[in-house]
């Protein structure tokens, strides 16, 4: 399943940046297409890091329980998409002037924000591969990964804060983050009741 | 795969981006396999487009102003296409198409509070008030965007002059239509409907402030703020209230509707002004639509005459 999958899927997560691309070669982009080009890079970074927190529940919920094969890969896009976020933000909209990027970082909340959710991608996409699992141990690679909640989550808020009136589509991002993390919860309570109960009676 | 947009295709003729688009989405949805289900709403979001561009009529008679910059023009596709006008949706490409069928005609326009004499005019009335003239302006957002829109209308002052405010009148409201029916994006309370915007009286009688009906040598498009308008080259784009059915003279300082949604990233003048920043983002520059940098803000964004109705305010207060 995965080995056919899996070249199909990665180049399925190229075709936004590909739309992107083509859009830009058609001067199809819109008026302002450096902000269509940033906020398409930023969208797709989300979107890439709320899949990738999905495939946990659905392959736990479909019982396919091979697609856990293709979620660094996705991981992988989330920083790919959000890289090129911030590289639409450091050269097109900064042009590279690093005293004003750290003033924005300081001043700007929003920006605060989402430096914090890329920052806090860098490790992950540094420990993503089989190597550093085994380097790390399995136990403190996957609490290293739980940033990924953390990354997310301030993805959002810099979504939030960053809008001007109409939270309406980051509120969306918020409420399907927090399904996810919802169902984390849950799981991680009945799993540990089941522990419990289990348990128990041998104590007796 | 590349559909041409020309101007002389019909409408008819275009393949609607939706059905265009399908394909990709359909690429999307396969990428984020299952996931896509819950993110499927969130995907066609991103793809929504709009193209619609409705012709206006010529207007006749429009007399040049030495007003005018001599900055080249935005083309009209992007001022069409371009559009702050939550009424119509909190998208930039959303006005041009849901503004599309709203009807600009039987218009009215109420003119009550401190006038001599209170009165509704229709708003064909007002254009022929004056000659119609066409003033280049800049025209610069308070997200740090900028145009050059050859709009067409008067001074405000002249229809001011001619409705006699009293002497007690020392600010001039303008609000917009509210019409939940033609205007889907006042059925989400975004911001407090309808939009109102004021003036100091000083400031409305400045002959920059233009009362617009038309631009680029034709009506205004629905979207643009048809079918009279404000325009106030000095200030952000906010301060310009659209689609005007009141104009209101009052005592005190009238509310603005951005104000009242956030009072601390905008004022009552909202003056271009490249020192004072939005709390959020700096005001140092602007991207004017069509250029690759940016470049830098100026103070009343260039209108200069404007000075000096503000000379020892603070304006680092009184944003």
């Amino acid at each position: 399943m995965l080995r056919y999958f899996k070249p199909v899927i990665f180049l399925a997560c190229l075709a936004p940046l590909g739309r992107l691309v083509w859009r830009g070669l058609h001067a199809d982009l819109g008026p302002n297409p450096i902000e269509t080009i940033t906020h398409g890079t930023g969208d797709w970074t989300l979107i890439f890091l709320l899949v990738t927190l999905s495939v946990t529940p659905l392959r736990k919920l479909t019982r396919q329980y091979w697609i856990i094969g293709i979620r660094r890969m996705l991981g992988l896009f989330a920083f790919f998409y959000g890289f090129l976020h911030l590289m639409t933000y450091v050269w097109l909209d900064k042009f590279f002037d690093v005293h004003e990027m750290l003033a924005d970082i300081y001043k700007r909340r929003f920006i605060t924000a989402g430096m914090t959710a890329l920052t806090l991608m860098l490790p992950l996409a540094l420990t993503s591969t089989k190597w550093s699992i085994r380097k790390l141990g399995g136990k403190r690679w996957q609490t290293l990964h739980r940033l990924i909640y953390f990354s997310a989550a301030a993805g959002v808020i810099h979504y939030i804060w960053l809008v001007k009136a109409d939270l309406r589509k980051p509120l969306e991002y918020a409420a399907i983050l927090g399904v996810l993390v919802l169902y984390r919860i849950v799981s991680w309570i009945s799993s540990r009741a089941v522990v419990v109960s289990k348990l128990e009676p041998s104590k007796t | 795969m590349l559909i041409k947009k020309a101007a002389d295709t019909r409408s008819s003729e275009i393949t609607p981006k939706s059905v265009y688009f399908n394909r990709r989405n359909f690429i999307a949805a396969a990428a984020t396999a299952g996931s896509a289900a819950i993110l499927g709403f969130k995907l066609r979001d991103i793809v929504t487009p709009s193209q619609t561009v409705s012709a206006g009529n010529k207007i006749e008679g429009i007399q040049k102003s030495p007003l005018s910059t001599n900055e080249t023009v935005t083309p009209y596709k992007d001022v069409t296409h371009y559009n702050n006008y939550y009424e119509f949706g909190t998208s930039k490409d959303e006005p041009a198409e849901l503004a599309k069928n709203f009807r600009t005609r039987p218009w009215k326009v109420k003119i009550d509070g401190l006038v001599e004499k209170k009165q509704e005019l229709g708003v064909d009335e007002i254009i022929k008030m004056a000659p119609p003239e066409e003033r280049i302006y800049r025209h610069r957002c308070v997200e740090g965007w900028s145009i050059v829109v050859p709009w067409v209308g008067f001074s405000l002052s002249e229809l001011i002059k001619r409705v006699n405010p009293t002497s007690k009148a020392n600010f001039v409201e303008f609000t917009t239509i509210l019409d939940k029916s033609q205007m889907p994006g006042q059925q989400r309370d975004v911001l407090e409907w309808p939009y109102v915007e004021g003036l100091r009286m000083d400031e409305a009688m400045h002959p920059l402030a233009l009362l617009c009906f038309g631009m680029y040598g034709e009506e205004l498009p629905n979207q643009d703020g048809a079918p009279l308008r404000i325009v106030l080259p000095w200030k952000y784009g906010f301060k310009s209230a659209k689609a005007i059915v009141r104009i209101r003279f009052t005592e005190k300082q009238p509310m603005n509707t951005w104000n009242i949604s956030a009072p601390r990233e905008y004022g009552f003048y909202a003056n271009v002004n490249p020192n004072v920043d939005h709390p959020r983002w700096s005001q140092a520059k602007e991207r004017r639509l069509g250029e690759f940098l940016k470049r830098p803000t100026l103070m009343f964004n260039g209108y200069d005459q404007v000075a000096s109705l503000y000379s020892g305010m603070d304006l680092k207060k009184n944003f």
